[in-house]
C-alpha cells in the first residue's frame, strides 16, 4: 500500500504538485492500481533474465563525421524565454 | 459515391485514367470535413491551405507521369508525429504551441511518395488512454454512435479515416492505440513489428513498446502504406536492417494449409456475447478460406496487463522528465525559482491521467522498489514472449478478437482507470512481445457498432497479416456500411 506522504514524495521526485483535494483521490487510485499489479508477485521468475526491448538491439554506430543540424536559431525558437544564444531560466542560486 | 469516401487503390485507378485530379480528391475531404467536423472532432487542426498547394503540386506531377505511391492521396496525422513549421500538441497543454524544427521521418516518407496531408488528428494526451477523453483538445466522438468514444489513444486518426474525413491515417500504438480505435471504428490498422517503422519524430512515450502504423478503410491500403512506411532509419537507434518485402503482393493470396492459433485465455468470461459470437463466424469464415484452426495456449496472458502497467509508466516517467518549460512548449507564468518552475510548469501542463502514469512509473523506478517492479515486470515479460515464441511454432498466426467489448459510452470508464486499462487486454501482449498485429472489421452489433478481429504473427511477417487479413475481408464479404452522420 501507498501511503499519502508517500505520494507526496513520490510527486516531489516527479517535479509535480498535488493538491489536497487530489490527494486522496490519486492515492486511492495508485492503490488499485497496485494492487492489481501485484498479480506479478504470484509468478516464481528467478533465473529469468529480464527483457528490455522486444528485439535483438545493439549499439547504433555512424560514422564521426559532422552533418547537417537544425541549428541555434531554431532550436531556441520554442523557447519560453530566450536571450541570445541561451534559453533563460529563474534564478537557482540566492 | 463520393471521392472522399473511395480508397487509395480505388482513387489511384482515377487517378491514372485521368478522371478525377488531386485537387477534386482534396476539396472532397475538406468538403465532408465542413460537413461533419463538428459533430465527430477527428482533427485538432487541419491544414487546407497546405493540403491544397499540396494537391496542385501532385496535379502537375500526374501531368508530367510522375505518379507515386501516394500521389493526391489525402492523409491525416495523428499530433504526435513532428510535422515542420505545424504546431505538434501530442493532445498535451504542455505542447500545445510547439512547432518542430523538423519532420517525423514517417512525415518525410509520405510526403515523398506523393501524400496530401489534411490535418493532425486528435488523440489521447501523449497516447494514454483508450477512449481520446484524455486530449487538452476535447473529446472525439465514434462516427458509428456519437455518444460513445472512438477508442484511443489514435482516435481521430481512426474516426477521420470511418467518416471519410481523410483516406487514411497514421496512428501509434503503444498497448492497441492503433488496433483498439479501428476496431471500434470498422476499419483496418495495422501495428508493424517493433523496429519496422522509424519512430524518429514520435513524442516518445513508452520506447520499448512505441510503434507507428497505419490505419486504411481496406487490407490493400495497408499493404500500400506499409510500402511507404517500412524500412530501416539511420536517425532511429531501434530501426532495423531487415529486408522490406513489396507488401502488396500479399493481398488476394489464399491461406490453403495454413495454421491458426485460437489462444483460450482470450476468450474469457466478461467478454460481449456479440463479439464473441462475431469472432466465432469469422473463425468459419477462415476455415471455409482453407486455414486449420488449433487451440493453443498463451499461459501468462493474465499477467499482461500488470506489466505493461509498469514497463509503460516507467518508461514514461522517464521520457515526460525533459517537459520542464525550459526549451520548448508550455511554462508557468508564475515561479518562485527553477524547482518551482519546474513543477508549477508540469503541475498546469499535464492531464490527470500522464500525471497519474508518471506518478505510478517514478514510484516503480524509486530507490527501494527498482527489483519487485520494473525488474520483475521486465521478467514476466520475457515469459509473455517466450509464450508468443512457443505458440507460433505451432501455428503461423495467432487470431483473436481485437477488443472484449464494442466502443463504450463517453464518460462511462473516465473515473475507473482499472476499468479503461482493461479495455486494452487483447492488444498490450502484442507490444510487449514486440510482434506485428492487424486489426480487421469482422461485422456489427445489432445496435449497428463495428467489431474487430485482430491476427498475430512472428516478428516481421507483417506479409502475413495482410495475407490472412485479405482472404477474410474477400471471403467474409463483410457488408459494406458507412456511419449515419
Amino acid at each position: 500500500m501507498i501511503s499519502k506522504q508517500e505520494v507526496e514524495y513520490v510527486a516531489h521526485l516527479a517535479r509535480l504538485e498535488i493538491d489536497d483535494a487530489q490527494k486522496d483521490k490519486f492515492t486511492s487510485q495508485l492503490n488499485d492500481i497496485l494492487l492489481y499489479i501485484d498479480k506479478l508477485n504470484e509468478l516464481d521468475t528467478k533465473g529469468v533474465e529480464p527483457m528490455s526491448h522486444a528485439i535483438a538491439v545493439t549499439n547504433a554506430f555512424r560514422d564521426d563525421k559532422v552533418v547537417e543540424s537544425i541549428g541555434t536559431e531554431s532550436s531556441l525558437a520554442n523557447a519560453p524565454d530566450a536571450r541570445g544564444e541561451f534559453f533563460r531560466v529563474p534564478k537557482v542560486i540566492e | 459515391m463520393e471521392l472522399n469516401q473511395l480508397t487509395i487503390h480505388e482513387l489511384q485507378g482515377k487517378i491514372k485514367s485521368g478522371k478525377t485530379s488531386a485537387v477534386q480528391i482534396a476539396e472532397s475531404v475538406f468538403k465532408r470535413i465542413d460537413a461533419v467536423e463538428k459533430q465527430v472532432h477527428a482533427y485538432i487542426r487541419l491544414m487546407k491551405e497546405e493540403a491544397l498547394a499540396a494537391a496542385k503540386k501532385a496535379d502537375d506531377d500526374i501531368k508530367k507521369g510522375n505518379i507515386k505511391q501516394l500521389t493526391g492521396i489525402p492523409i491525416a496525422l495523428k499530433d504526435i508525429v513532428c510535422t515542420k513549421g505545424i504546431t505538434t500538441t501530442c493532445g498535451s497543454h504542455i505542447l500545445h504551441n510547439f512547432v518542430p524544427p523538423y519532420n517525423a521521418t514517417v512525415v518525410e516518407k509520405l510526403s515523398a511518395a506523393g501524400a496530401v496531408f489534411v490535418g493532425k488528428a486528435n488523440m489521447d494526451e501523449f497516447a494514454m488512454g483508450s477512449s481520446t477523453e484524455t486530449s487538452y483538445f476535447g473529446v472525439t466522438r465514434n462516427p458509428w454512435d456519437l455518444e460513445r468514444i472512438p477508442g484511443g489513444s489514435s482516435g481521430g486518426s481512426a474516426a477521420a479515416v470511418a467518416a471519410d474525413e481523410c483516406i487514411a491515417s497514421i496512428g501509434s500504438d503503444t498497448g492497441g492505440s492503433i488496433r483498439q480505435p479501428a476496431a471500434l471504428c470498422g476499419i483496418v490498422g495495422l501495428k508493424p513489428t517493433y523496429g519496422r517503422v522509424s519512430r524518429f519524430g514520435l513524442v516518445a512515450f513508452a520506447s520499448s513498446l512505441d510503434q507507428i502504423g497505419p490505419f486504411t478503410k481496406d487490407v490493400e491500403d495497408c499493404a500500400i502504406m506499409m510500402n511507404v512506411l517500412a524500412g530501416y532509419d539511420s536517425r532511429e537507434s531501434t530501426s532495423v536492417q531487415a529486408e522490406v518485402p513489396d507488401y502488396r503482393q500479399f493481398v488476394g493470396r489464399d491461406i490453403k494449409g495454413w495454421k491458426i492459433g485460437i489462444p483460450k485465455e482470450y476468450f474469457i468470461e466478461g467478454i460481449d456475447p456479440e463479439v464473441s459470437s462475431a469472432i466465432k463466424k469469422a473463425i468459419s469464415v477462415i476455415e471455409k478460406s482453407g486455414g486449420q484452426c488449433i487451440d493453443i495456449s498463451l499461459p501468462h496472458t493474465q499477467y499482461c496487463l500488470a506489466v505493461y502497467y509498469i514497463i509503460a509508466p516507467a518508461e514514461a516517467s522517464s521520457n515526460l522528465a525533459r517537459y520542464d518549460g525550459v526549451k520548448y512548449g508550455f511554462r508557468t507564468a508564475e515561479a518562485r525559482d527553477l524547482l518551482d518552475m519546474y513543477k508549477k510548469t508540469r503541475t498546469q501542463g499535464f492531464g490527470a491521467e500522464v500525471k497519474r502514469r508518471i506518478m505510478i512509473g517514478t514510484y516503480a523506478l524509486s530507490a527501494g522498489y527498482y527489483d519487485a517492479y520494473y525488474k520483475k515486470a521486465s521478467q514476466v515479460r520475457a515469459l509473455i514472449k517466450r509464450d508468443f515464441e512457443e505458440a507460433l511454432k505451432k501455428c503461423d498466426i495467432i487470431l483473436t478478437p481485437t477488443t472484449p467489448t464494442p466502443a463504450f459510452k463517453i464518460g462511462e470508464k473516465t473515473d475507473n482507470p482499472l476499468q479503461m486499462y482493461l479495455s486494452d487486454i487483447f492488444t498490450i501482449s502484442t507490444n510487449l512481445a514486440g510482434i506485428p498485429g492487424i486489426s480487421v472489421p469482422c461485422g456489427f452489433t445489432a445496435s449497428g457498432l463495428p467489431i474487430g478481429m485482430q491476427f498475430l504473427a512472428g516478428h516481421f511477417e507483417e506479409g502475413k497479416l495482410i495475407q490472412i487479413a485479405s482472404a477474410y475481408e474477400k471471403n467474409a464479404k463483410i457488408e459494406k456500411r458507412r456511419p449515419q452522420l
